[in-house]
């Protein structure tokens, strides 16, 4: 399976910019299906980013959060090649993980 | 543990006032360093608590054990009106010194706290995401700067609720 994650990292200078775009329902618990039923919450509650191994981000979300969340953020320090971990965790235990090299 | 010697202050003082008044009534050094550790990893679990309140005070105080109080230092961009609740683009920076910590909440949703994120040493006070609104209200940033909060909003109008048909 594709992964759901997919990472864009490039680095200017002395900064390293990362957008991030995670394909999850992000079921907030309130919307009710076409049968008139709850969908149950489902949703990434925590989002990590490391840089070479050292963590650089941490997003911790609740189900306000949209569908398929995009993140953008920015670090000091990082070069093209460096490898760029990024991970979550839902609130039904899943995960996914991608591991990616700057730009 | 890479971070400066403020950086631990930082975390202490947010630690003593997450609720842990003997350390502060003690005051003593060692003993304040000793326990950031045990609380760093406490402070490292995922906020639930405070992504239940329903209040915007509720919700900084679960999250940080403080208040906040407003800056123009701290920058929000969010549209002045979002045609779909579902996706309402939101960034927040700040050129404050220090930044450990950004929140953005959204009173009018039935939770109010949507993201928190940590900024680690290094990362840039900067972060934009996407999030749902349930009707027109405020969008609250939130940042942690030098172990104090502050805080802009702005008011998003919403034409289609992002929460339900």
């Amino acid at each position: 399976m594709a992964s759901s994650i997919r990472v864009r990292a490039t680095s200017r200078g002395d900064t390293t910019e990362v957008q991030a775009l995670v394909q999850h329902p992000m079921d907030s618990g309130f919307v009710k299906n076409a049968r008139g039923e709850l969908i149950p919450p489902h949703f990434i509650q925590r989002l990590a980013i490391e840089h070479d191994g050292k963590p650089v981000f941490v997003a911790d979300w609740g189900p306000a959060v949209s569908k398929d969340p995009y993140l953008k953020f920015a670090f000091k320090g990082g070069k093209a090649g460096d490898e760029l971990k990024v991970s979550w965790t839902d609130n039904k235990g899943a995960t996914d993980q991608l591991t990616t090299k700057i730009q | 543990m890479n971070g400066s010697s403020s950086d631990r202050a930082t975390l202490s003082r947010r630690v003593v006032l997450q609720g842990i008044a003997t350390i502060a009534v003690a005051g003593v050094a060692g003993l304040r360093f000793d326990l950031t550790g045990a609380f760093a990893a406490a402070n490292d679990a995922y906020p639930e608590d405070a992504f239940r309140q329903k209040s915007e005070a509720d919700a900084i105080k679960a999250l940080y054990g403080k208040t906040a109080e407003a800056s123009d230092k701290v920058r929000l961009d969010a549209p002045e009106i979002a045609e779909n609740g579902a996706v309402v683009p939101v960034s927040v920076s700040s050129s404050l010194p220090d930044v450990t910590s950004i929140a953005i909440l959204v009173p009018a949703n039935p939770n109010t706290l949507a993201a928190a994120y940590r900024i680690l040493p290094g990362t840039t006070a900067m972060v934009a995401n996407r999030l749902k609104m349930a009707k027109t209200g405020n969008v609250i940033a939130v940042v942690e700067a030098g172990g104090k909060l502050y805080s802009a909003a702005k008011e998003v109008k919403v034409t289609i609720g992002g929460c339900g048909g």
